[in-house]
């Protein structure tokens, strides 16, 4: 009565070519990641030291730390998360709770894509032109963070816009049926539903803008400086023009410097997601739904 | 104050008060010429087949119907003599003091301590932080009232979706006692509830009753019949019959109304 046909012998079969299918893609997947990160460790491990982290290039940048570099990266990153977090969190209010659905705000949410896809490089021209030249703020890390910020704007917004979407519109009405303003119900309700969902916009955030090398090579970032910036009107090394650098401009530079430079860039990335994550979860476990 | 050709003391006395109501979705118009007076203290039951309007007159008296932007109203709706539809009138007051309750249980994400006093805090004068003592007070009192206090006294710091579907309806009827309503608009509040649950939240309204005023959405007869105390049966958006509620389950006046309680249509 219960016995296996033949059809489901075929519908058996297939889905376990499916299934298979898709285990091997998920594989290439995650090979990469893993190869990478691998040789990252087994070449730039050894290279790793207390020297490395806080000392300054020398003999031409073939020996010696990083120390202006690591701390440079994160100056661009603290300056353009101060500017990108506030705009893009508060257009992406405005834009979800605020505006009508009208052809404008259409218009304007597809620009924000649009903005998504533009190519660093046209970035770093924009910034070079924006802020370097007419703004004044010269080869700065304000002018490149500030062309990082722009860059990263639209990450922040559409991880926002989503992660607002994403509380049930029943509790925005069931606050303005109390008589709350839109305000009321953003602060009350919306943000304190919707944050850990921009954290991880944020966190994306800080991963891209950590790594980016286009847009701060010409409006902030130098190629050797053996001091820390002490000001945003300053220029700086970064870790991500370092290792441009140190990889094809330099000559003789042995080889684990290079591979130890991207390890630190990649453990620094993957140490403030952790830290993201980590406050991400405990926001979570507040959450009264 | 008051439609030209309505004496003021007849239009404060009455809870609701509409006069040539008409109400348009765009093109579609769901309510025709309201004329209704509905009384101050008593629960009156609104009843009529699936979109006879009955619920686009009840959240016309909250004005939530506005959130649609495509909806127009015409005529007046007085609540306790003014009427809301007024350019004067403050809509974040009417939201206030016309409190909705709805058909699923609708409570904030918050714990059901910080439920009960959200609607107090967005409306209260001082600023800063309420004290624990007024807190407290305003917690105790108005879950006391809808009979919910003793369940979850224990429990107040925890999440308010947690509690059952009677018990969040419960406490979608308590946050808006502290903001000293006028009135209790509900729409059709049991539906989404068990038989217990129902005659639980029906006993709650009929405890509300002389303090507030209630106006009940059903498409349960027998609730009609059994909480209220005045019935008003619409069909296609207009009011056919407006009686007290014995009188209507029993003799009612008008033919549509005799076929709707006896279930010949709905």
């Amino acid at each position: 009565m219960f016995q296996r046909t033949a059809v489901n012998e075929r519908n058996t079969r297939v889905q376990m070519l499916v299934r298979l299918l898709f285990g091997m893609m998920t594989a290439l997947l995650v090979l990469p990641v893993l190869i990478i990160l691998g040789l990252l460790i087994h070449r730039g491990g050894p290279a790793l030291s207390m020297e490395f982290l806080f000392d300054e290039p020398s003999n031409g940048m073939t020996a010696g730390g990083i120390m202006p570099a690591l701390v440079g990266t994160v100056w661009l990153v603290a300056v353009a998360l101060i500017a990108s977090v506030p705009i893009g969190v508060a257009a992406a209010l405005y834009l979800s709770e605020y505006a009508k659905d009208n052809w404008l705000t259409r218009a304007i949410n597809l620009a924000v894509i649009n903005l998504a896809g533009v190519p660093s490089i046209v970035h770093a021209l924009f910034g070079v032109g924006a802020f370097v030249l007419f703004f004044k703020f010269g080869t700065s890390i304000l002018a490149a963070s500030l062309t990082l910020a722009v860059m990263t704007l639209p990450v922040v917004i559409v991880a926002t816009r989503e992660s607002l979407q994403a509380v049930p519109q029943a509790f925005r009405e069931a606050c303005w049926n109390m008589g709350a303003t839109r305000w009321q119900t953003i602060r009350k309700v919306v943000l304190p539903n919707s944050i850990s969902g921009i954290l991880t916009g944020v966190i994306l955030e800080v991963s891209r803008t950590a790594g980016e090398t286009a847009p701060i090579m010409f409006t902030g970032a130098a190629f050797f400086l053996p001091f820390l910036p002490e000001s945003v009107y300053d220029q700086t090394m970064a870790l991500s023009l370092h290792l441009y650098v140190v990889t094809t401009q330099v000559p003789n530079v042995p080889e684990h410097l290079p591979y130890g430079v991207a390890l630190v860039l990649i453990l620094m990335v993957l140490a403030l997601n952790a830290v993201s994550i980590g406050f991400r979860t405990w926001l979570r476990g507040r959450k009264k739904w | 104050m008051g439609s030209a050709n309505t004496p003021l003391a007849t239009a404060t006395s009455l809870a609701i008060m509409t006069r040539d109501l008409n109400l348009w979705y765009g093109d579609f118009q769901a309510l025709f010429d309201v004329d209704l007076d509905i009384k101050s203290g008593i629960i009156t039951a609104l009843i009529g087949p699936s979109g006879c309007g009955k619920s686009t007159l009840l959240r016309s008296v909250n004005r939530i119907t506005e959130r649609l932007g495509y909806v127009r109203t015409g005529g007046s709706i007085h609540v306790h003599g003014k009427n809301i539809l007024d350019p004067d009138v403050e809509l974040l007051q009417v939201r206030r003091q016309n409190g909705m309750v709805f058909q699923r249980p609708n409570p904030l994400p918050l714990s059901i301590r910080d439920n009960v006093t959200f609607g107090y805090r967005l409306h209260r004068e001082e600023r800063g932080r309420l004290a624990r003592a007024e807190r407290d007070r305003i917690v105790e009192e108005s879950l006391t009232k809808v009979l919910l206090w003793d369940a979850v006294k224990d429990k107040l710091d925890q999440p308010a979706i947690e509690l059952s579907l009677e018990e969040q309806q419960k406490l979608c009827i308590a946050r808006l006692l502290p903001m000293r309503p006028q009135l209790l608009l509900m729409d059709e509040p049991c539906s989404a509830l068990d038989p217990q649950a129902t005659s639980a939240i029906e006993e709650l309204i009929w405890d509300l009753r002389g303090e507030y005023t209630v106006v009940l959405v059903t498409h349960n007869m027998a609730q009609a019949r059994r909480a209220s105390d005045e019935c008003i049966f619409m069909l296609m958006g207009r009011v056919i019959e407006h009686s007290d509620t014995g009188r209507m389950f029993v003799t009612p006046t008008h033919t549509e109304t005799a076929d709707y309680i006896e279930g010949r249509y709905g």
